[in-house]
């Protein structure tokens, strides 16, 4: 299996590392879009009642870790919705450590009982990412719509005394930027070996509620300084990870490291996606394993994973772009979602000719009135009006359904 | 701000990170929460040597016999380990 041993091969050089060939390397389960949290600030997509039916049988699941493996997918998230709302997480998680991936569990914590843990650490799984939103009881709560926050600081616990590493990921909003030094300081106090500060990005429910989540600039730099701070001081102990909000960047993100490069994402209902919000691109048909669609063809040959592969499909400005490379353009989605052409530049770009729209989307959120309007919570209710074509308002700033 | 590697220094692999073989990759891996890296082949022989156990010297000695045509390997041994320490990927074991 190696070349090691007693041939006289010449060893390699050893100073570095090297490049990763394009491969799915990252599956994402998304197990369910069924979730006990009401998050606000929450990508999946408004309409996602419409996907809560058919949610693929543990068998399916089982196959799909089968062929994702073999072809080369190495990192796996099992993530939702809440994923612990299924109960055969635990079977999975087992099917997961016999083909050898790093899995991770992405999860409230809503659901994780100290039966459950054992039965995870049995079946070999690496990780548990929980998500935290703030030091404080009413703003944890608000939030998430939820009465969670001394449960999570449990979950936290039983994460530790389990032997696993603490990765605690923090989705940063107004109502919790401003707390981030006490927020660290708790992730910390919890033994936190990997903390993510995830500044939100605007898809789904969070785009729906943009006027009311984003945090000013002022409050970002502070942000970012308090992190920088604060790493400074713990050192290696606690690893930080800072997501910069694109809004506030003068280029866009390369979203998902580029489309099929790396991600593949199975969603509950089976239908195989390059990103998580990918439904919302017009004209566009995402391979369904229900339906019979290998993985291996999805990623290699289907029309909607080879449609943006690459630069291909690139216009300008981008295509003459000498940093196009660097971000391949942003995310389709976005520029889709904001500006109704799926082909141009992210908005985000100051090159883009529609990065009006993104400076336009800051001043609202300075806008008091617009910023004091009701919160639409993600919950089965306001998905199912969605769903339905209520709340037209609002949706209609937006080129299809957020 | 990494200190030297000595040659009576035992390494092992960080906690939480996983180091593997990827027949995809024809290539060793580290995994680790939030990422991973794929190992060139020598970093790969030398990470795998880190058993928590044999000191640098005995690492060196074992890949020298190994690999018997490879010049310089002393030095590139001591790079990779430098890189890895500073990156987090492995922690000394013991201190001698």
């Amino acid at each position: 299996m190696t070349n090691t041993g007693s041939n006289a091969k010449p060893m390699p050089s050893a100073d570095a590392t090297v490049k990763l060939i394009p491969k799915p390397f990252w599956l994402l389960a998304e197990v369910t879009y069924r979730c006990p949290l009401h998050c606000a600030f929450c990508y999946n997509p408004t309409d996602y009642v419409e996907h809560t039916q058919n949610e693929l049988s543990t068998e399916q699941w089982i196959s799909v870790l089968r062929e994702a493996r073999k072809m080369g997918a190495l990192q796996l998230g099992i993530s939702g919705g809440e994923p612990l709302l299924r109960d055969d997480i635990e079977e999975i998680v087992a099917e997961a450590g016999r083909l050898g991936y790093y899995s991770n569990l992405i999860t409230s914590g809503v659901g994780l009982t100290e039966k459950r843990l054992a039965e995870f650490k049995r079946g070999g799984l690496d990780h548990i990412q929980l998500s935290m939103h703030d030091i404080t009881k009413e703003i944890n709560n608000f939030i998430t719509d939820t009465n969670t926050f001394d449960l999570k600081k449990k979950v936290a616990g039983m994460i530790k005394d389990y032997g696993y590493p603490m990765v605690l990921n923090v989705v940063i909003h107004r109502y919790n930027i401003e707390h981030l030094g006490e927020i660290l300081e708790m992730a910390d106090a919890i033994g936190a070996d990997y903390v993510e500060l995830a500044n939100t990005q605007y898809y789904g429910w969070s785009l729906l509620n943009r006027s009311q989540l984003m945090p000013t600039r002022e409050q970002l730099v502070k942000a970012e300084a308090v992190t920088n701070e604060f790493r400074a001081r713990v050192g290696s102990r606690m690893k930080i990870y800072f997501v910069v909000p694109d809004y506030y960047a003068d280029r866009p993100k390369k979203c998902m490291n580029g489309w099929g490069e790396v991600f593949m994402i199975v969603t509950a209902d089976g239908t195989v996606l390059p990103c998580h919000s990918a439904r919302s691109l017009p004209n566009m048909e995402f391979p369904n394993i229900r339906n019979g669609a290998s993985l291996e063809w999805t990623w290699n040959e289907s029309p909607a994973f080879t449609k943006y592969r690459g630069d291909d499909w690139m216009k300008e400005p981008c295509r003459s772009c000498p940093e196009k490379e660097k971000d391949l353009g942003g995310c389709r989605c976005q520029t889709f979602l904001l500006t109704g052409d799926a082909e141009g530049a992210d908005p985000v770009c100051s090159l883009s000719p529609h990065h009006d729209i993104i400076l336009q989307a800051i001043e609202d959120a300075k806008n008091p009135l617009l910023a004091s309007q009701p919160i639409l919570f993600r919950n089965d209710k306001n998905s199912k009006l969605i769903a339905e074509g209520a709340l037209k308002e609002l949706v209609a700033p937006f080129h299809s359904l957020p | 701000m990494s200190d030297k590697i000595r040659s009576e220094d035992v390494f092992g692999l960080a906690r939480f990170y996983r180091f593997q073989w990827e027949e995809a990759q024809n290539g060793y891996v580290l995994l680790f929460p939030e990422g991973m890296v794929k190992l060139n082949g020598g970093a790969g022989e030398v990470v795998k040597r880190l058993d928590g156990a044999k000191t640098v010297g005995q690492i060196v000695d074992e890949l020298k016999q190994a690999f018997p045509d490879a010049l310089e390997i002393e030095n590139d041994i001591y790079a990779m380990l430098e890189l890895a320490h500073d990156k987090y990927w492995i922690e000394r074991k013991t201190n001698a």
